[in-house]
């Protein structure tokens, strides 16, 4: 049990219940989609991005507390963020949970994200909490076809 | 042995579990006996793939360690046992599913494979355009995609009979689209995602009365009930070892003497052939034509074995028994706040899918492996009849004849705990 508390988190199970920017967003100008053909997660993330700031982001779809909370944590700490600085969190959260301690996640660059770190434990579930990365990844590039994890 | 717990202390034991001594028979599975996480394996995955009795592993070791030898072959003693040995689990086989003959019995990879051998061999000949195949919603994807090929190369048209909400094939929809153009039906016998056991006497009935053949995938029934191709009357049946407590890598189709007389061979090799020249190849005789290269030999053996315990505790007592577990479980985890099975058929085998309200399947997989128990979730392979469902995944437990009322009641602990974490 206590594992299972390492991984579902007050604060994902949070996200899960009552996820933060969950809805369509009307006026996007970047889309994308991600699928996880494992287990059928699906998530669309939509972004309005104005001179390489993202003004704003919303994510819909269906999936797990895992990736639903790795979504809705993701696109609070994103906005208002540089496309730069997006990305550079995205590989900083990817370290993160697939255990590559080379670089320990500073607190203050991840934030609420760290509750993820408990992820790496449970490695059929990585791909659940990047998914929404990869998916916000594909928007950035501005690619047209579905992420994927992969 | 856990405490038994809640309700399960009031259902009385009937007679078929008491005759049934599920304890010793687990004796025969030693996967069964370890922990997982802490907590003693429960293995509900049964669906998935099932666990190899002592019997299958020793007699492929023993085959490995004593006999090896290539078959067909060979004049030398070795080559002649293992030829034996490979011909005697084809036997086995074809009195497992009640074949009239051994040359009725075809050796590939698993079901898988045998449904591609026959959309390669028997429908894409058969196929022309505007020509149908008809399959049902609740169809495994290697029951789909193969036809969705054949039908890509030919022009020909894959045709869906519905299915109702609880899951049951509506057969006067089936019959409805038996048409003037329909060429083959295509069905499984048991749905891996619902549990559903279908009226393939009827199914193959009704499409013989137009003339058109019948393969049956019985991936998921030949664990769980008696199988006999005769008195279907089916054209193919198609089973794979794996699920039927034999190895990987081993499947079986079933098919009618004449037909396979009048199909084409799968693959092209060695000993499908009588004779090679540059100019002109002589084909082997069925089922060795469909047999390219040297077969999963100690693979068929395994399989053999695997038919031999099963026999040694009788499918129909594995079907009573699994019935009374799979009711058992039914009313146990029904009684669950927020949980709905998904396949509620009258006709089921013992596999239970089943959604909690605001729980993704994912997650209830992740909690309940915390608790050792092993259950599949997701789409099962099986996506479309999911979508008919309206969920993109569920999750389900499917048993074996050596589980037991205490993993069922496990199992209703460790769903309980998921709805906790997340109430
Ligand atoms: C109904 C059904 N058909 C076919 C298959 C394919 O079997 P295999 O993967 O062993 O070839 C499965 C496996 O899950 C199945 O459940």
């Amino acid at each position: 049990m206590s594992d299972l508390r390492e991984l579902y988190q007050e604060v994902i199970l949070d996200h899960n219940k009552r996820p933060r920017n969950f809805q369509k967003l009307e006026g996007a100008n970047r889309v994308a989609d991600g699928y996880n053909p494992l287990c059928g997660d699906q998530i669309r993330v939509y972004l309005f991005v104005e001179d390489h700031v993202i003004k704003d982001i919303a994510f819909h779809g269906s999936g797990c507390a895992i990736s639903k909370a790795s979504a809705s944590m993701m696109t609070a700490i994103v906005k208002g963020k540089t496309t730069a600085e997006a990305e550079g969190l995205f590989e900083t959260f990817h370290k993160m949970v697939t255990a590559d301690l080379s670089a320990a996640p500073d607190p203050l660059v991840v934030g609420k994200l760290a509750a993820f770190a408990g992820v790496r434990e449970f490695p059929v579930r990585v791909k659940c909490a990047t998914l929404p990365w990869h998916t916000l990844h594909a928007a950035l590039e501005g690619k047209e076809q579905i992420a994927s994890t992969e | 042995m856990r405490p038994v717990t809640g309700m399960a202390a009031l259902v009385m034991l009937p007679e078929v579990s008491m005759a049934f001594d599920v304890e010793r028979i687990r004796e025969d599975f030693p996967v069964l006996r370890q922990q997982v996480h802490g907590r003693p394996l429960v293995y509900l995955d049964n669906a998935a793939t099932s666990q190899k009795p002592k019997l299958v592993v020793e007699t492929m070791e023993q085959y490995y360690l004593t006999e090896n030898s290539n078959v067909h072959r060979g004049i030398h003693l070795l080559s002649e046992q293992a030829t034996e040995a490979f011909e005697g689990a084809r036997g086995k086989v074809a009195r497992f599913l009640n074949a009239r003959d051994a040359r009725e019995i075809i050796f590939v990879r698993g079901a898988t494979e045998g449904i591609n051998l026959v959309a390669h061999s028997f429908a894409r000949p058969l196929l022309s355009v505007g020509d149908e195949i008809l399959i049902s919603e609740m169809e495994h994807h290697s029951n789909i995609v193969p036809w969705q090929m054949v039908c890509e190369e030919t022009g020909a048209v894959l045709r869906v009979a519905p299915i109702n909400d609880d899951g049951e094939l509506r057969l006067d929809e089936y019959a409805r689209l038996l048409g003037p153009r329909t060429r083959l039906v295509s069905m499984t016998h048991v749905s891996n995602a619902l549990g559903t056991i279908n009226p393939v006497q009827q199914v193959i009935k009704l499409a013989h009365e137009r003339g058109v053949p019948v393969l049956i995938d019985g991936a998921q029934a030949a664990p769980h009930l008696p199988v006999d191709v005769r008195a279907l009357d089916c054209d193919f049946y198609v089973c794979s070892g794996h699920k039927l407590f034999g190895p990987t890598g081993i499947g079986i189709v079933f098919g009618k003497a004449h037909h396979l007389e009048a199909m084409p061979p799968y693959q092209g090799g060695g000993d499908m052939i009588l004779s090679v020249t540059f100019e002109k190849t002589i084909y082997n005789e069925a089922p060795i034509k469909f047999e390219a290269g040297t077969p999963h030999i100690a693979g068929a053996i395994g399989l053999g074995s695997a038919i031999d315990y099963v026999g040694s505790i009788g499918l129909d007592r594995i079907a009573a028994y699994e019935g009374e577990l799979l009711a058992y479980a039914t009313d146990a985890i029904s009684a669950i706040p927020g949980l709905r099975i998904i396949g509620t058929a009258k006709e089921k085998a013992s596999i239970l899918s089943f959604v909690l309200d605001d729980v993704h399947a994912h997650d209830i997989g992740t909690i309940l492996d915390q608790e050792g128990i092993a259950i599949r979730t997701g789409h099962h392979c099986a996506q479309p009849v999911l979508k008919r469902f309206g969920v993109p995944a569920t999750a389900r437990a499917s048993l074996a004849f050596y589980n037991t009322r205490d993993e069922i009641d496990a199992l209703v602990k460790a769903i309980h705990k998921v709805t906790e974490m997340f109430g």
